[in-house]
């Protein structure tokens, strides 16, 4: 029940602003690697990055934003892809693979919590940016598309090269970031957990009401 | 809100019966298309006729027939891998319906983004989350959040130039992490004064 109080202003900060970092990531141009046959984008770092920095609720939501300005026609897609189209086309189960792997990402990386792990994280990042992202995708594309599973496979195969490549990048910057800028990640442990994700000082101002009404 | 926030979206300004109809008509009607292409799906010659309905459409609009094809251009290769597969696993009459009615919705959805201003399309959606008010969704607090995530967008992009243009002028490197770690780092502090600037402003009271 609690679990749906209103984000506070910061995490809305956060979650804004991660949204634009996922856009800034699709405005990098594609880059080819010989291990790759298709261009690798970096844009599927976006939702690696926010639920490994941000948690799962706020990484989660961070990617929800980044999916509604794309629907509200922003070209926000690696590619300049936006708009509503985008949502019926064939590869719409990466589109919502982006927000379940931010969220599962998060969600596994502060239950983990501090410090962060490179090897957790990248079986964590792999789980979740590529098995699950895989299994959203190729069941759109078998949805969408009428393709059997080893038919969207193979449409798919050719990515895995850049997207394992990702997953080990995301960790690393991941960790990068959790050293340079601590006290993101809960300790589970030592410290009882004082204000995981939200610090809540919402109930304090109750008991000083009356108190107001007084001065009136 | 801001006036400049539609210029910035794929949105074409216009004067045509398409761009003033309402935006819950159309994206109703994109609702009603989706749900029709199921059943539409099993004739193929409907589905180009529904097709053909959409370059009317187009037209309609006063844009030309070129700016429908560029909406199906990032996905040009995997429709002719579908149309290929659905033809090889089934026949060729699904090999044309299944694509041809994937490039139908798509291109119906991009004669709605590009109709619709963005701001109208922002009332939709802060007006259609209000019965979620109950579930303890604020509508208001949606579309400003809307709003602030539209507004990081020139924020982040101007943030990461910066970062890239100080990485190029200490050391000729094109790590990405190097790149990318101070960017972040940036980006959490950036937030962390928004949300003290939304806080000043009474946003949690």
């Amino acid at each position: 029940m609690t679990s749906q109080t209103p984000l506070p202003a910061r995490d809305l900060a956060l979650i804004a602003v991660f949204a634009g970092i996922t856009a800034a990531l699709g405005l990098i141009p594609p880059i080819y690697l010989p291990i790759s046959p298709a261009p690798i984008t970096a844009q599927s770092l976006g939702p690696m990055l926010a639920g490994a920095i941000l948690g799962g609720r706020r990484g989660g939501a961070s990617l929800v934003l980044f999916m509604a300005m794309v629907a509200l026609g922003l070209p926000l897609l690696s590619g300049g892809r936006g708009g509503i189209g985008v949502f019926l086309s064939p590869t719409v189960g990466f589109l919502v693979g982006f927000v379940v792997c931010a969220f599962a990402i998060g969600w596994a990386t502060y239950r983990v919590g501090a410090p962060y792990s490179i090897w957790k994280g990248l079986v964590i990042t792999l789980l979740g940016g590529l098995v699950l992202m895989y299994i959203f995708g190729l069941t759109g594309m078998m949805i969408v598309a009428h393709l059997s599973l080893s038919q969207a496979l193979l449409a798919q195969v050719m990515y895995l090269p850049g997207d394992l490549t990702k997953a080990v990048i995301a960790v690393l910057v991941a960790k990068g970031v959790h050293t340079a800028y601590p006290g993101l990640l809960p300790w589970h442990g030592q410290v009882a957990a004082a204000g995981s994700e939200t610090g809540s000082l919402d109930d304090s101002p109750v008991d000083s009401a009356p108190a107001g009404d007084q001065v009136r | 809100m801001a006036i400049g926030i539609n210029t910035l979206g794929l949105y074409q300004q216009g004067s045509s019966v398409l761009h003033r109809v309402s935006a819950w008509a159309k994206l109703i009607g994109l609702v009603v298309l989706g749900a029709a292409s199921i059943w539409l799906q099993s004739r193929w010659w409907l589905v180009l006729a529904v097709l053909g309905l959409v370059v009317v459409g187009y037209l309609v609009a006063g844009f030309p027939v070129g700016l429908m094809f560029k909406q199906l251009r990032p996905m040009i290769w995997l429709l002719v891998f579908i149309a290929v597969m659905n033809w090889w696993s089934f026949d060729w009459q699904r090999g044309i319906a299944v694509p041809g009615m994937i490039a139908t919705l798509v291109a119906a959805a991009g004669l709605v983004t590009l109709t619709t201003p963005m701001s109208a399309l922002i009332d939709v959606v802060v007006r259609a989350v209000g019965p979620l008010r109950r579930f303890g969704v604020d509508p208001e607090r949606v579309g400003l959040t809307l709003m602030l995530g539209i507004r990081c967008v020139p924020v982040v992009a101007g943030l990461a130039s910066e970062v890239r243009e100080a990485q190029i002028a200490r050391t000729a490197t094109h790590s990405f992490r190097a790149f990318a770690v101070p960017l972040l780092v940036r980006a959490l502090r950036d937030a962390d004064a928004i949300g003290d600037a939304l806080v000043a402003r009474g946003f949690d009271d």
